[in-house]
């Protein structure tokens, strides 16, 4: 094992950028699973449909990737409206949320990774834009905007987020539908339908989210797999539904992963996000019966 | 015989910085019927919860029957004697009423390893004993809310404890549904089973407890004769506001 | 000893099914059969944790390929007889259960399937960095031509090795649905606070039902090596796995074991007839839709149409207890 100063501040830096991309693909993951008590494992999946529709916005179209997915994040909107409205007709109001509800979003996670296939075929792909490939340099540490513009893509994204929830109603009532979907009843507000936006919301992340992994690194569709442990993993550790919580803990696994890539070789970081879960649900305090 | 048979002291527990049980200090005896009574909020269930196992107390001790509880498992507790109802029913949904009862006669009448009994028997003497005779083989979920009552409690004298833990198990009953678990708790009672009913009818409470508990805000404030506690001028201000 | 009696009947149906298969007079048969054996060992056995307790395994390929590589590494370090082999590969996999589930079982189911689901992905990325078994590149292993003691085509050993599994493991689901410890189970799959509140010790519970699930998934993989020869990462950690082992319970219906049975021998002889004239990625997909299908309008699953998930639980139990 090689060691510097120099790799060990480079392998620090590039750690907080991938894991403010970390919190990119993580924010739905905590919005579904950590506010709506929904275990969306398709989320990754849903990432990479996203991946590929910035792929085909950028090659086709030559649009920005990250545009694009702005662009392209109602139709994903839409279809988490749609998904949740399946899943809160089918198991939430049947209280069987457990054994066939996680089928049913494995079942989407496997449906959207084959059709993907079937349409692009198991090849990579890759996005093109100019921030792809220079740096910026402050004196010894580089700056490669190609990780540097996701991870402010995400932080944005994240921010505009926080802001919705804290200073509009409907946010409020997002936030509250977390707490206790009973007392939402009583301000007057149908907690279904506040679910079903914060459930699409979680769905139009994974477009950008899915934008600024293509930027990232190149894009095949069984790559979300990948990206299962680490989400939950960040999101679990984050605190389940807390946005700073879940920036924090992104950047450590980031940081974590990084060090890893740089000191054993990149073939171990999926184990690194797999330890990290590991460890978020052995230190969980809430024991059995909490969440 | 009359000996103490459960006494909890100092027990606390604090969920992140609100403390729920802030040091309480309890002993009923052996064939005791105790009310436990307090606001919303009050630290009630988390009392429960700390006492069948279900949460973890953070300082103080239980003992029951001569023995620490500290650290046992919920399942260890049942099989000690202490058995509990839930405040809502939680009844097993697909096993029907039969095989909901049982479950604690496999796993903690048999366990306890002092031989057999005949499953079907004890069944159909417990459905006859809360009134639900001849219901054995239905699922649940076609039960009325008071039938569910029943069904809970029924499933809790299964394991045939010493203590039984009633939480709320009246709560939005009727007038004569509530007499009939109430005619029902003091039958199990003359059968020398201890009682500690957590209840917000008060009507219900006076009527059952030899004596009576309060809890506020994670403190017990008064212990003593049902008739005198609720004269009590700290229980009128807990309950009548200042 | 009440489950004697149907282990016969069932020993009775494998050897009417090899019979069968030998009058064909076909390679072939053999062939697909032991893929849809195969199934049936890994749904009836995932349904022991999956449709008894209720806790979802999404790690199913991981379990299965680690039984694979067990083989391929035995195969390298000591060559033992593949019945041995397989019993060494299901004592791995049966840890690895216990591990997870020592980990992850006292928290709330979803827990722990992802955990699962990302415990396959870090399994795949160990044996890709593990140059011993094959690393990325692969293993290949040489195929007998025939069975060293019964003197028969390798492939149709491999069947027999296969179809004795399915026995075994049916009538370990079948005792266990009539014992003490699948009432316990059952419990723990409605409501495990009430559960614990009844006596029933749900941890050790939860953890023997990994275990023995985790055991049969990795004994249903440690013949892989043989049957394919050439083993590497991406094909036995396939995704597939897990989508069919779910899919096949799930479809089938999950309270009782001809559930699992019925889904699997049916989904998997379909896809071994479909592969001849569909694509792999589309015969995947019509799985998937069908799991989804079933999940959101038939959440009883096949058995359930025919009443067979409830009278298939009650019914004989009830006559065992009054016999007591």
């Amino acid at each position: 094992m090689y060691f510097s100063f120099s790799l060990l501040g480079d392998a620090i830096v590039s750690g907080l950028l991938l894991g403010g991309f970390y919190a990119g693909v993580t924010i739905g993951v905590s919005i579904s699973f950590g506010m709506l008590d929904i275990v969306n494992i398709a989320h990754p999946a849903f990432i990479i449909l996203g991946s590929y529709c910035a792929y085909v916005a950028n090659s086709v179209f030559g649009v920005d990737p990250i545009v694009a997915s702005l662009m392209l994040s109602p139709l994903f909107y839409l279809l988490g409206a749609g998904i949740y409205q399946v899943y809160h007709v089918s198991f939430e109001r049947r209280g069987d949320g457990g054994l066939r509800g996680l089928a049913f979003f494995f079942g989407l996670l496997f449906i959207t990774e084959v059709l993907l296939v079937l349409v692009f075929g198991v090849d990579y792909r890759l996005v093109r834009a100019v921030y792809i490939g220079p740096s910026l340099h402050f004196g010894a540490i580089e700056l490669p905007l190609r990780l540097l513009v996701p991870c402010l893509a995400s932080l944005a994204m994240i921010g505009g987020l926080q802001l919705f929830l804290s200073r509009t109603f409907l946010g409020r009532a997002i936030l509250a539908v977390a707490q206790d979907a009973g007392a939402l009843r009583l301000m007057a507000a149908d907690p279904v339908r506040i679910k079903r936006i914060a459930f699409a919301l979680s769905i139009a992340t994974a477009s950008v989210g899915g934008a600024i992994l293509i930027v990232i690194q190149p894009v095949e569709p069984s790559l979300g797999r990948e990206y299962i442990g680490r989400v939950f993993a960040i999101a679990v550790l984050g605190g389940l539904g807390s946005f700073g919580g879940t920036v924090v803990a992104a950047m450590v696994l980031g940081i974590m992963e990084s060090l890893t890539a740089t000191f054993y070789g990149p073939s171990w970081s999926p184990a690194v996000a797999f330890g990290f879960l590991l460890l978020a649900l052995a230190v969980k305090p809430a024991g059995m019966f909490g969440r | 015989m009359s000996g103490t048979l459960l006494e909890v002291t100092g027990l606390a527990k604090r969920f992140g910085g609100f403390v729920a049980l802030d040091g309480i200090d309890l002993a009923v005896g052996a064939g005791e019927r105790v009310g436990l009574i307090g606001p919303n909020g009050s630290g009630k269930s988390t009392f429960v919860n700390c006492l069948s196992g279900t949460l973890r107390n953070e300082a103080g001790q239980v003992r029951f029957d001569g023995r620490p509880l500290d650290g046992l498992a919920a399942h260890r507790r049942t099989r000690l004697g202490l058995a509990r109802s839930f405040q809502l029913p939680r009844p097993f949904l697909s096993l029907t009423v039969g095989e909901n009862l049982r479950i604690p006669i496999e796993y903690v009448v048999h366990a306890r390893g002092r031989g057999r009994i005949d499953v079907e028997s004890r069944c159909a003497e417990l459905l006859e004993m809360v009134g639900l005779a001849g219901r054995t083989d239905e699922l649940p979920a076609g039960l009325t809310q008071v039938e569910m009552r029943k069904l809970e409690l029924a499933r809790a004298m299964a394991a045939e404890p010493k203590l039984l833990i009633a939480d709320e198990a009246m709560a939005g009953l009727s007038h004569q549904e509530v007499d009939d678990i109430l005619a029902l708790l003091l039958q199990l009672n003359d059968r020398g089973v201890t009682i500690i009913m957590i209840e917000h009818i008060m009507r219900a409470v006076m009527h059952f407890s030899q004596r009576l508990v309060v809890l506020v805000a994670g403190r017990k404030i008064a212990d003593g004769l049902p008739d005198e506690v609720i004269r009590n001028p700290e229980v009128e201000r807990a309950y009548l506001g200042e | 000893m009440r489950g004697f009696p149907f282990f016969l009947v069932c020993l009775a149906v494998a050897a009417a099914v090899f019979l069968a298969a030998r009058l064909t007079n076909n390679g072939y048969v053999f062939f697909a059969g032991y893929v849809v054996l195969q199934y049936v060992v890994m749904a009836v056995g995932w349904n022991i944790l999956g449709g008894y307790t209720g806790y979802v395994n999404f790690g199913t390929a991981g379990f299965f390929a680690l039984g694979a590589y067990c083989t391929v590494a035995l195969e390298k370090l000591v060559p033992l007889p593949l019945p041995v082999v397989m019993l060494a590969g299901g004592v791995v996999s049966g840890a690895l259960g216990l591990g997870m589930g020592y980990l992850t079982l006292r928290l709330r189911g979803a827990f722990f399937s992802i955990a699962t689901l990302a415990m396959a992905v870090v399994a795949q990325t160990f044996m890709v960095n593990w140059p011993f078994v094959g690393g990325s590149a692969g293993a290949f292993v040489i195929r007998p031509e025939t069975a060293e003691y019964f003197g028969i085509d390798y492939i149709r050993y491999l069947f027999l090795l296969m179809l004795g599994l399915c026995v075994i493991v049916i009538a370990v689901a079948r005792l266990i649905e009539r014992s003490r410890l699948g009432d316990g189970f059952a419990a723990i799959r409605d409501d495990e606070l009430a559960a614990e509140a009844s006596g029933v010790p749900t941890l050790r519970l939860k953890l023997f039902a990994t275990a023995l699930s985790g055991m049969f998934l990795g004994m249903a993989g440690a013949p892989l090596p043989f049957y394919v020869t050439y083993l590497d990462p991406p094909s036995a950690f396939s995704l597939a796995y897990a989508v069919n082992t779910i899919a096949m319970p799930l479809i089938g219906g999950t309270a009782s074991w001809p559930g699992p049975l019925i889904g699997a021998v049916l989904i998997a002889t379909l896809q071994q007839v479909a592969t001849v004239t569909i694509s792999s990625a589309v015969n995947l997909l019509i799985v998937g839709l069908v799991l989804v299908g079933f999940v959101i309008a038939a959440p009883r699953g096949i058995i359930g149409w025919f009443g067979l998930d409830r009278r298939a639980r009650a019914h004989p139990r009830r006559l065992a207890v009054g016999r007591t």
